[in-house]
């Protein structure tokens, strides 16, 4: 018979089979669970009316005067409340399609196994404290697994802005910076940047990173790096402490992975890879002490009154300032790449090869970034995580559409690739400030990130000659001070009560207090003195020694092979030549 | 009239393009091709195996041109295009019987 046919028939077969299964199963299922016909008595009515909660209210102080608060509530509360009694038979359980009737007072743990079912007031505050906490708990955590995401937008947003013959190489560097970042960070990074961090307050308030060398300067405590936390072992292994590590290490990944992009196509990987260790075991942990990790930087407000010390709400200086200066001092180092500049010095454009994997990776970054800044609170209890959130998606937005704009203007037609670099540049921008100020504040500071961008670009490309593929440099490097900058500016004192240990909210030069601006400026040359240099004699020694530039034979053929062994885009019919027309390959 | 067929690099593609402007042959058909010659291939893998490649990509420039013009387009296609490396390519010279412009209807040396 016919092909068609036969198929057809297999098909029709299968088919009557998967019923005849599905059916028989589904009478199976339906047998086992229906009760036997009065095999058992049902138990006592386990759905009441839920209880009326203004009347419970007003009757609780009561009842807190007249019995001691570690013993049973004398108004037995427990048949009058939703939910089944801890004595539910487990031979006849029931479903509960609904909702309604799971989870209830049977929940609550209660210090006296005896009381199970019928907590105490103190019971119900324990429990409250612990849901409370657990709640900044899973939101942290999302909110990490979300910035972890971004590793994703990064390695595309590099990788479609750059040429096919290397994306192995990119892809591959984006991923394995990944895994040394956490390790790095694990091993000895996340100790001496959190050191000495204590309390952990909204994680449940653990005193055990209470480890900071400091100096005396001025009379003054500089705060410099922490000391303890190193392998998360000892008292680092805890609940709250694995907590505030997995936040944290996205963070440093991401800082990590900025400078990929700028040095993409031509930087070898071994270097790479010891850029990642640097990174994460020093660079980055040092700075991120002083600004968060109670170190010198923020402690610029309780030392000297300028504002509250140095504030970045989510790292526009702490993350994307490092990645985008360590970024500026890679690319002097390194080198433009081959062609990318005539010999009069005017620069030629290398296009990426895939622009749809570059704006894929700036949505799913744009997407990231609401762990980014929203998870920054470390508390879901913390209710303005609603207007950073907002903050986050207006400036994100403004950028866009400001640089979008731009282009259109100067080139006349509205460039997609810039429009990206500018909605991550409103990002970035936002970063510092996100908590601190007003929608309207978030708009302006994404709408200047936008243009802010595109000039610095420029500059960077036109007048200093360096080579940066995917633009870090102007978007992580020149909007994350920016960012910082903003925070001076535009908070506008509605958040941010006893920040670093000053009292008062976060309040900027156009909502009354200078100071705060001042700290941000030193903090902008602090960060820009020590990244910049730090990272330019971390690269040179690197290039003195190893080498960090690929050979121009290898560069010009892609560095995939050379690099990384593999090819990201091989051709179908590449392995079909017959072997005697080539030798075989070398056995490894 | 004469065919010049030049299988160059693929990176050296802009060079020898400025190179022939430079002597104002402003017109080319470029053809993406692959193949070898003395030049071998190299080593890719997937995974646990290694895949050896050797249909290695170039780029094939055509000119048409005078006779008087094929010594210097030759030369100047040899000078930008040579690396010094294996796998330069190579330059092949053919005869043109006609030479035809479409939008006018030329026809012979006004149609080059």
């Amino acid at each position: 018979m016919k092909t068609i046919t036969r198929i057809r028939k297999t098909l029709g077969v299968i088919g009557i089979i998967l019923l005849l299964v599905g059916l028989i199963g589904y009478k199976f299922a339906n047998a086992q669970s229906s009760p036997a016909p009065a095999a058992t008595p049902t138990p006592s009515s386990t759905i009441a009316t839920p209880v009326d909660m203004t009347s419970a209210t007003t009757t609780a102080p009561a009842t807190a005067a007249a019995t001691p608060v570690d013993a049973p509530l004398a108004h037995d509360i427990s048949d009058s409340v939703v939910g089944k009694p801890a004595s539910t038979a487990v031979t006849d359980p029931t479903n509960d399609p609904s909702g309604a009737n799971t989870g209830g007072i049977s929940d609550i743990s209660t210090a006296d196994p005896k009381n199970a079912g019928r907590p105490t007031a103190l019971d119900i505050a324990n429990q409250v404290g612990k849901n409370k906490i657990a709640i900044n708990f899973v939101w942290t955590l999302l909110c990490g697994f979300l910035v972890m995401f971004m590793q994703a937008g990064f390695a595309l947003v590099e990788t479609g802005f750059t040429r096919g013959k290397n994306a192995a190489h990119t892809m591959a560097m984006n991923m394995v910076i990944y895994c040394l970042g956490v390790l790095g960070f694990y091993v000895v990074g996340f100790g001496l940047m959190f050191g000495g961090l204590n309390p952990l307050g909204t994680l449940g308030g653990t005193t055990v990173l209470n480890h900071e060398f400091s100096i005396q300067l001025l009379g003054k405590t500089f705060g410099l790096f922490g000391t303890t936390g190193f392998f998360l072992t000892g008292k680092a292994y805890d609940v709250a402490v694995l907590t505030l590590f997995l936040f944290q290490v996205v963070f440093m990944d991401a800082a990590a992975t900025i400078p990929t992009g700028a040095m993409a196509e031509r930087w070898k990987f071994v270097p790479f890879c010891i850029w990642g260790l640097f990174l994460s075991m020093i660079l980055y942990p040092l700075y991120g002490n002083w600004v968060w990790g109670g170190g010198w930087l923020a402690m610029l407000g309780s030392n000297f009154g300028l504002g509250h010390g140095v504030v970045d709400f989510a790292g526009s200086s702490v993350v994307h300032a490092v990645g985008g200066i360590a970024s500026l001092a890679g690319v002097i180092v390194l080198g433009p790449r081959i062609g990318k500049f005539r010999k009069d010095g005017t620069p030629v454009a290398i296009p990426g090869h895939n622009l749809t994997l570059a704006l894929l990776g700036v949505f799913i970054l744009a997407f990231g970034w609401f762990g980014f800044n929203p998870g920054s609170t470390l508390a879901g209890v913390d209710l303005r995580i609603s207007v950073v959130a907002v903050n986050t998606m207006l400036a994100s937005c403004a950028g866009l559409f400001s640089a979008m704009i731009y282009m259109w203007w100067k080139t006349g037609k509205p460039d997609p690739a810039m429009a990206g670099n500018g909605c991550l540049a409103g990002l970035v921008a936002i970063t510092a400030p996100s908590a601190f100020v007003n929608p309207m504040g978030a708009v302006i500071i994404g709408l200047i990130a936008g243009i802010l961008v595109i000039l610095v670009a420029g500059v960077i490309e036109w007048k200093f000659k360096l080579d940066d593929p995917v633009g870090a440099i102007a978007v992580h490097g020149a909007n994350g001070l920016w960012g910082l900058i903003s925070v001076g500016l535009f908070a506008d004192g509605t958040y941010g009560d006893s920040w670093n240990g000053v009292k008062g909210t976060v309040t900027g030069l156009f909502y009354g207090d200078g100071g705060q601006l001042v700290a941000q400026l030193i903090g902008v040359v602090v960060c820009f003195v020590f990244v910049f240099f730090g990272s330019l004699i971390f690269f040179k020694i690197v290039d003195a020694t190893i080498g960090m530039r690929v050979k121009p034979e290898e560069e010009l053929n892609g560095i995939d092979i050379s690099e990384v062994g593999v090819l990201a885009y091989p051709r179908d019919d590449m392995f079909s030549m017959p072997e005697r027309m080539a030798p075989r390959p070398k056995s490894s | 009239m004469k065919k010049i067929e030049a299988i160059i690099r693929p990176q050296m593609v802009e060079e020898v393009k400025n190179a022939l402007a430079d002597i104002n042959i402003a017109g080319m058909t470029l053809t993406e091709v692959r193949g070898f010659g003395n030049q071998k291939g190299f080593v890719d893998h997937f995974r646990n195996n290694e895949i050896y490649v050797s249909l290695l990509p170039k780029m094939e420039i055509k000119i048409i041109v005078n006779d008087e013009q094929v010594d210097q387009v030759v030369k100047v296609i040899i000078e930008a295009a040579r690396t010094g490396e294996v796998g330069d390519g190579k330059i092949f010279v053919s005869s043109v019987d006609e030479v035809y412009r479409i939008r006018t209807g030329d026809r012979g040396a006004k149609a080059i």
